[in-house]
């Protein structure tokens, strides 16, 4: 199949190794993928914090960069719940009818990468391998927007060598929400402070989630207390194998890839 | 949304009056970042709120599960509220017939002010100079105990958490555990100090703690001349008033007294006595966590030689019109005030009740409260950072008995509050240069180029520093904020394969 790719603008920015990881995963899969050069973002983070009308370009650029696209997946619970429940309301908001359905038919082609996975392409033992103890936190729109359910658990459990802890409090929301990181940074500390410490109470190395953004919140709080524990996205512990090196090799626990930065030191 | 076609173009829909400033409870006066900044400090308020809530939302995901068709009478619960609400006029209109004809009498008060004038004037006129309150959001809402008080009347709450509030000259943080943030030792010590003749020898133990305030409440009942309450609902085609609670004392003020003065938001409405099956299953459940609540009362007009001879009914409207007129922001009328979604919010729970600054807190009141009151534009308006005040994590539409959406309608309001703004502020300004730059690839190419630039500021580390300048002080102060790669990846892509 040929997939396109949406890497998100936060991911492209600030973690590439996590939208490459995807990139190898599905390759490995056996699927063509793409990645449209006039990708940006979602608008989302516009949209969230007030500024719809703002957010109606983005989406229009969106709309545009995927237009070839027959199926477009993406790393990411929250950009996808907002191209599902958000594009084309904003867009009819603005009097942009005809974005309005483009957006909503692109939409019915967009997939969270779990979701594409189990449900579109069928598989959950996508062949990897990931020796180390790891334990999962359901974002709040994979969770309760898109409903992923328990397909990243899976996905994870049919990974080599992985050990799965189950989180305690896994539903509580980790305190990221975007700019409410940053308008109640207050709040959102003391969502992290709890979270983090039931990440700890795991005993994992590693936590992982299907969205960016909420890892680099928890990511960002654990390396700061230097905790040892990190964050790695699914989709790097999917790509991962034990094939040698030269092939894609997520960043593993205390061997802190220089890319992904919130490394324990 | 569903097709109720209320709401007029914004251009020509005419301003309606919002809850009036200065009266009621409505507004706190800082912002809720400031206030939860308080909040947060206080260690055993946070472990008050965190063992309360866990507990109740266990209890109610438990009840919950046991009822095969809860989907359904969720949706049930929505629909009628939502058609309700497309006729609210003609449905308040015949409240008020059945009700004057069963011998009660009704009033209109279009804002906080008018009500409390109306319930001041009618105890004054029974020549009472104390009244016993039956537990109810709406007089808190208009501060009808400090007008009563102005007045030269004694209003007594009688539910036990809002006498652990009033007697401790407290605030409620809680629209259904007033003293949720208060534990049995506070308790203990707050009625050793107040209640007249208390037995110094009181312990908390909950039992006895109860029977210290039973003792203490008794006494007034059977003296009481006037009760005032509220109202979960009114049935318009039969007149009938409801009130559930879990304590009976409700009970004894709307049986006891010759006077019952009732004071209803206008959205509290049923058309039909068969709607109330719904929400009698939906709220007991959603609130306390029970199957049934231990007591609904039920009333309509009076009956003579049987209960108060004397029936008042204030119809409220103090900014529900203004809320109605929204298309997206009416949901929030459709609210039977279970708290359920008070109880799962991961905001409330940190920050508690009172960083709201109105009687309505959590994701309903963060929805709620800016709509009665109106948002300015003035970035200082305590109600206008409210719909901000929240991660968006939706677990109080996921729990809510009525299906409000309220994550999307907390978006509404923040599109309403940036819209609403006279100048641009600095962030409208980042915000709009970045919605340009994100609509242009080569733009956002170059933007992104730029922000590799940050590798210069980690100086080979692995994150930024922990002190950068604001606003990204706010992330760094706890977090650590990796060091931006060398190349994106869809540059990476386009080298690679030659794009
Ligand atoms: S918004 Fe829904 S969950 Fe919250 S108090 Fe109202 S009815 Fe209950």
């Amino acid at each position: 199949m040929r997939v396109a790719l949406f890497a998100t603008c936060l991911v492209d920015t600030l973690v590439p190794q996590v939208a490459r990881a995807t990139a190898t995963l599905l390759q490995r899969l056996g699927h063509d993928v793409v990645v449209p050069a006039g990708q940006s973002c979602c608008g989302q983070m516009h949209v969230n914090t007030g500024y719809r009308r703002e957010a109606v370009p983005i989406v229009a650029n969106h709309v545009r960069a995927f237009a070839g696209a027959d199926v477009v997946v993406a790393p990411s619970g929250s950009c996808v719940a907002s191209i599902r429940h958000q594009q084309a309301a904003v867009a009819r908001r603005a009097g942009e009818h005809g974005l309005a359905e483009e957006a909503q038919a692109l939409a019915a082609r967009t997939y969270e990468l779990s979701q594409f996975l189990v449900d579109v392409l069928g598989v959950t033992d996508v062949g990897a391998s990931y020796p180390h103890r790891v334990t999962y936190h359901p974002t709040c729109h994979s969770l309760r927007l898109l409903r992923v359910g328990d397909r990243p658990l899976q996905l994870l459990r049919a990974v080599r060598g992985l050990e799965l802890v189950e989180l305690p409090r896994a539903e509580s929301c980790c305190g990221f929400g975007g700019t409410f990181a940053v308008k109640n940074a207050d709040t959102s500390t003391a969502m992290l402070t709890d979270k983090m410490a039931d990440v700890l109470a795991t005993r994992a190395e590693v936590c992982t989630a299907g969205d960016a953004s909420c890892l680099l919140h928890i990511g960002g709080g654990l390396s700061r207390l230097r905790s040892g524990t990190r964050t790695v996205h699914l989709a790097e512990i999917l790509a991962s194998t034990d094939a040698p090196p030269g092939q894609f090799r997520a960043s593993a626990p205390g061997r802190s890839a220089e890319l992904h930065g919130g490394g324990a030191r | 949304m569903t097709a109720v076609h209320l709401g007029m173009p914004k251009a020509q829909r005419p301003t309606l009056p919002t809850a009036p400033a200065g009266v009621g409870n409505l507004r706190g006066d800082r912002p809720f970042p400031a206030a939860a900044r308080d909040a947060l400090r206080d260690g055993q308020l946070r472990a008050n709120l965190g063992a309360a809530t866990t507990t109740i939302r266990g209890k109610r995901a438990g009840v919950v599960a046991e009822v095969p068709d809860w989907a359904q009478l969720r949706e049930a619960g929505r629909a009628i509220k939502a058609a309700t609400m497309a006729r609210l006029d003609e449905h308040l209109e015949e409240l008020e017939r059945q009700v004057t004809a069963r011998g009660g009498t009704v009033h209109w008060a279009r804002d906080a002010t008018e009500a409390n004038a109306i319930v001041t004037a009618l105890v004054r006129a029974t020549g009472a100079d104390e009244v016993v309150k039956v537990k109810s959001m709406a007089t808190q809402e208009i501060g009808l105990n400090e007008a009563l008080e102005a007045a030269g009347i004694t209003a007594l709450e009688t539910d036990l958490a809002e006498l652990i509030v009033q007697l401790g000259e407290d605030r409620p943080s809680h629209i259904l555990v007033p003293a949720i943030h208060r534990n049995r030792a506070e308790i203990r010590e707050i009625f050793a100090r107040t209640i007249p003749g208390v037995d110094p020898g009181l312990t908390d133990d909950p039992r006895r703690l109860a029977m210290a305030a039973r003792t203490h409440l008794r006494e007034r009942f059977l003296r009481a001349r006037v009760a005032v309450s509220g109202a979960n609902f009114a049935v318009a085609e039969t007149g009938t008033l409801a009130v559930v609670e879990s304590e009976g004392n409700g009970r004894m003020c709307l049986t006891l007294p010759q006077t019952l003065i009732t004071v209803m938001g206008i959205e509290k409405l049923v058309p039909t006595w068969r709607d109330l099956e719904v929400f009698l299953q939906l709220l007991p459940r959603s609130s306390t966590g029970e199957r049934m609540n231990p007591y609904t009362s039920l009333w309509a007009g009076v009956t003579p030689g049987d209960g108060p001879q004397e029936f008042h009914l204030v119809l409220l409207d103090n900014g529900r019109t203004a809320v109605l007129a929204d298309e997206v922001g009416r949901e929030a009328l459709h609210c039977i005030r279970c708290s359920a979604c008070l109880n799962v919010c991961p905001v409330y729970e940190r920050a508690g009740g009172h960083a709201y600054g109105s009687v309505y807190p959590g994701p309903i009141g963060a929805v709620l409260s800016p709509q009665l009151t109106g948002m300015s534009g003035d970035e200082n308006d305590p109600n206008a950072s409210l719909p901000y005040a929240s991660t968006l994590c939706g677990a109080c539409y996921d729990v809510c008995p009525v299906a409000i959406d309220i994550p999307s309608m907390l978006v509404h309001l923040r599109g309403e509050h940036v819209e609403a703004q006279q100048r641009t502020t600095p962030e409208a300004a980042a915000f709009r240069a970045l919605a340009r730059v994100m609509s242009h690839p080569r733009l956002w190419r170059l933007a992104q180029r730029a922000a590799g630039l940050g590798r210069f500021l980690a100086r080979g580390r692995p994150t930024l520093p922990a002190a950068l300048p604001p606003p990204a002080s706010a992330w760094t102060r706890a977090r650590d904020l990796p060091t931006p790669p060398r190349e994106t990846f869809t540059q990476a892509w386009a080298r690679e394969h030659g794009a």
